[in-house]
């Protein structure tokens, strides 16, 4: 099943009763996959929305009414949900954003690049907030992770993201959708009439400074435990890792297939691959830090994430950044090489 | 004795933070009074914009979503298509909808979504100082129009009920005007009849309200209440602009 109709089957699987979405490639197979299947779900709503912007805000209006809801762009679409999805984490209202990344900046092109990781992971939008951010490297990961992302978004309030790229939503692989768990959402968030009890408002203008400190700080200790429970990463080959390479998503899968044929040459290499890329797997790094001093950051940009490696490192090891932007994508072969280069020169 | 006249239901008892002589509060009141009478104050959910009247949850005694600047039509769209049988209404002034919003409330209406705005134009951006609104007379001053509007460097008064007006989506459109008791009764008429025609399922109505703003305006209420006849009229006339049920 391609990538980007699993995202979509996995969400109404997961509950998901309201898709707004507006046309942008490499993500519209998810689109019309919802145009297709959400009404099959009793109670689910699809809008083709007139613009992303109106896509994020219909899905904060569902949201508070008590929906799981979802809404899916590209890159430059991303941009434009910016101001909903700080409304959504102000607002502390769950819901689930799948950026499928193209070229950028600006229109860019529409092949698969992870040039959204700072956005991403920094919030995005305006304000000191921030959003989970769930990067899958397959299929059944894109399966996966979007259960969860509901799942988390509920949990902890807050808009989750799942940052792919075109790859991953263009790509076929076969999948399993696991069982969802139930939805365990209190009553007392929802906004639907105030019926016989009192009337509840949501909105993000605190016009109180001391009361707005106080908005951001119970916020950020939201963060906080989320850095401390929702860290997720996967190892591959680091036992006896001389150079670890750390990527994510497709440029992960490609260190895989280049990891082999280090390894087939002698060249002790592994992975670390970041699930999540906020919260980011700071200690897991620097744990690594203790036995092995050569860091490899690959990605599909000109070196983003590889900040937050040094950050994690704090100046412990030797980072190194290898990286392909604007929709190139590396084959293992070119990497492999890259590693070989690493080798000789440690 | 008797009790002639009391605070609506639907509005908490808290003094409205609106300048003296501002046309917000009567509408307020108008939207309080018409949710008291249909007997709707459990089941219907507010959209308050970014504006004068953000903190419009402050007021009513319902449940409210604040919205992002100029997106209630979309927001209110969630809402409502998530929970059908609630009433939905989003209250946004003329900046707020026929500028930011433009995009959001033009494609509500065309797709017909059932839900009620409440359209409040005072010619000028209130809340942020007196800036040029899509409303704006040719000729009124602002504070980012110093000469007046010029048709020339500024554009032309919108009339974004007569547009809305021509979409088969729309339902039900009226302007109404809240500067004298006799425009006032018949403001309340309309936002009635709006929320009447949503929980009957007729579709998208938007009540616009031609409302005055002293401060801005640099004049008395009074004044203020006479200019709206005087000259707001000749640009926006009163009356229903489409009525589907008629």
């Amino acid at each position: 099943m391609q990538g980007n109709r699993v995202i979509g089957e996995a969400a109404i699987r997961a509950g998901c009763r309201f898709y707004a979405g507006y046309p942008i490639t490499p993500q519209n197979e998810l689109t019309e996959y919802m145009a297709d299947n959400m009404r099959r779900a009793k109670g689910g709503t699809f809008i083709q929305a007139e613009s992303e912007i109106a896509a994020i805000n219909m899905v904060l209006g569902a949201a508070a009414a008590g929906a799981r809801a979802m809404t899916s762009s590209s890159s430059p679409g991303i941009s434009l949900k910016q101001e909903g999805i700080s409304s959504l984490a102000a607002d502390e209202l769950p819901a689930v954003i799948v950026n499928i990344m193209r070229g950028g900046p600006g229109l860019g092109n529409i092949l698969p690049s992870q040039g959204d990781y700072f956005q991403a992971t920094r919030g995005g939008g305006h304000g000191d907030y921030r959003t989970i951010v769930l990067a899958p490297a397959s299929v059944q990961e894109l399966a996966d992770l979007t259960m969860d992302a509901f799942d988390l978004a509920d949990r902890y309030r807050n808009p989750v993201l799942i940052l792919a790229d075109g790859m991953m939503g263009q790509m076929m692989e076969p999948v399993e959708f696991s069982d969802p768990s139930s939805r365990q959402y209190p009553e007392c968030y929802i906004l639907k009439g105030k019926g016989k009890g009192k009337s509840k408002f949501i909105r993000g203008l605190i016009l109180d400074a001391i009361r707005m400190e106080e908005h951001n700080w119970k916020l950020y200790r939201k963060y906080q435990v989320i850095t401390q429970k929702e860290v997720r990463f996967e190892t591959f080959w680091t036992d006896d890792a001389e150079i670890l390479i750390v990527a994510y998503g497709t440029a992960a899968r490609i260190a895989k297939g280049a990891i082999k044929r280090s390894r087939e040459m002698g060249i002790p290499v592994g992975l670390i691959r970041p699930i999540t890329l906020w919260p980011f797997p700071m200690e897991v790094i620097r744990s690594f830090a203790e036995r092995v001093e050569n860091f490899l950051v690959f990605e599909m940009n000109t070196g983003q994430m590889v900040e937050d490696v040094q950050l994690a490192l704090g100046g412990i090891g030797k980072v190194q950044f290898y990286g392909r932007p604007g929709g190139v994508i590396p084959t293992p072969a070119e990497l492999a090489k890259v590693i070989a280069y690493q080798a000789r020169k440690k | 004795m008797k009790k002639v006249f009391s605070r609506p239901k639907s509005l908490k008892n808290t003094a409205f933070h609106y300048c003296g002589g501002c046309g917000h509060s009567i509408a307020h009141r108008l939207i309080a009074e018409s949710i008291d009478e249909l007997d709707i104050q459990d089941r219907i959910i507010g959209v308050p914009p970014a504006g004068c009247a953000v903190i419009a949850y402050n007021y009513f005694d319902i449940d409210m979503l604040e919205s992002p600047h100029g997106r209630g039509c979309a927001v209110a769209t969630g809402i409502k298509r998530v929970l059908p049988d609630r009433v939905v209404f989003s209250y946004q002034g003329d900046g707020d909808l026929a500028a930011i919003g433009t995009a959001e409330t033009f494609h509500a209406a065309n797709r017909g979504e059932n839900i009620t705005v409440i359209f409040i134009n005072n010619a000028v951006y209130g809340m942020t100082g007196g800036q040029m609104a899509p409303t704006t007379l040719l000729g009124q001053v602002s504070t980012t129009t110093p000469p007046g509007r010029s048709a020339l460097l500024d554009g032309h008064p919108v009339h974004f009920s007569e547009i809305l007006g021509q979409l088969p989506g729309t339902m039900y459109v009226e302007r109404c005007a809240v500067n004298t008791p006799a425009n006032v009764m018949k403001a309340k008429k309309a936002v009635k009849k709006a929320f009447q025609y949503q929980m009957d399922n007729v579709g998208f109505s938007l009540i616009e309200i031609l409302s005055q703003c002293p401060t801005n305006w640099k004049m008395s209420p009074v004044e203020a209440c006479r200019w709206v006849n005087e000259v707001m009229m000749k640009e926006y006339p009163l009356g229903i602009i489409k009525d589907s049920k008629r």
